[in-house]
């Protein structure tokens, strides 16, 4: 567990760097972490793999698979790839403020 | 474990058509795109069946001469360390049951069929190929295959394909 200040806001993160309280996030916040992974600004288009992210998690627990998230969050495999590349289901779950994912698909 | 020891790179065999023989494959790569990592699978001999238009989405389990089949035994409503008879598995059918019931376990754990999976694992930038060697033995054209494979390769361009890359046979 470590605390660092982020966007004026100090937040707790697991051991693996994701936040531990999901309710603790905003878009501000999102940006900065995202900074943290590489991506200088994020658009519309992440933010509809986030918010999905996001109600995923908050409907199940946990963050969906990439399955899922190409099949119901309107965006395709090859663009998801493109947003959050090295990695998407993980990149995406610590920017949007959640666990990091557990699913093998 | 530091950057300089993790996996960059996989380059996964498949060699087997048998339905349990080609997921392994499919998720390792599918997983290693995931992880950030570079994915190429290479199809060869009868794990051509699993990029054959064909044959892509109706792969089998072996129900005869597999004694590793006591693990689904509970989808029959049977305790998981009992055998499944070889001599019943022999049953015309039995194999499509037991490929059935198999299927819909894995749809229930999100788990693509093959040819989606296929296409999801290209889409992800992972690579797709097929061995020239068994193509040419089974007098398969590139036609015959579906569309997310990349090429058909002779083992020395396979291995060039596969430089810096954590070779895994399946």
């Amino acid at each position: 567990m470590a605390t660092r200040e982020i966007a004026g806001v100090t937040l707790d993160f697991d051991e693996d760097g994701y936040l531990s309280d999901a309710s603790a996030w905003n878009e501000t916040i999102a940006a900065e972490l995202a900074k943290e992974e590489g991506l200088e600004t994020l658009t519309e288009r992440h933010f509809q793999v986030i918010n999905f992210m996001r109600q995923e998690f908050e409907a199940n627990g946990t963050g969906p698979s990439i399955r899922r998230l190409t099949k119901a969050s309107g965006v395709p495999t090859k663009e998801l790839y493109q947003l959050f590349p090295g990695g998407p289901a993980k990149k995406a779950a610590r920017i949007a403020g959640i666990k990091k994912p557990h699913g093998c698909i | 474990m530091s950057d300089s020891d993790a996996i960059k790179k996989v380059s996964i065999i498949c060699a087997h058509g048998g339905l349990d023989e080609v997921y392994p494959a499919l998720i390792l790569a599918n997983g290693a795109r995931m992880e950030g990592i570079e994915a190429t699978l290479f199809f060869t001999f009868f794990g051509l069946n699993a990029i054959m238009k064909k044959k892509v989405d109706n792969l089998k389990v072996a129900t005869v001469g597999n004694p590793s089949l006591n693990l689904a035994m509970p989808m029959l409503g049977m305790p998981i360390t009992w055998p499944f008879p070889t001599l019943m598995g022999a049953i015309p059918g039995v194999s499509n049951f037991a490929t059935y019931l198999m299927k819909n376990e894995m749809e229930k754990l999100d788990i693509p069929p093959v040819s989606e999976f296929l296409e999801m694992i290209h889409d992800a930038g992972g690579e797709i190929y097929a061995c020239k060697l068994a193509m040419d033995m089974f007098k398969l054209t590139r036609d015959d295959l579906v569309d997310p494979v990349d090429a058909v390769l002779t083992v020395g361009e396979f291995y060039e394909k596969s430089a810096g890359a954590t070779v895994l046979f399946t």
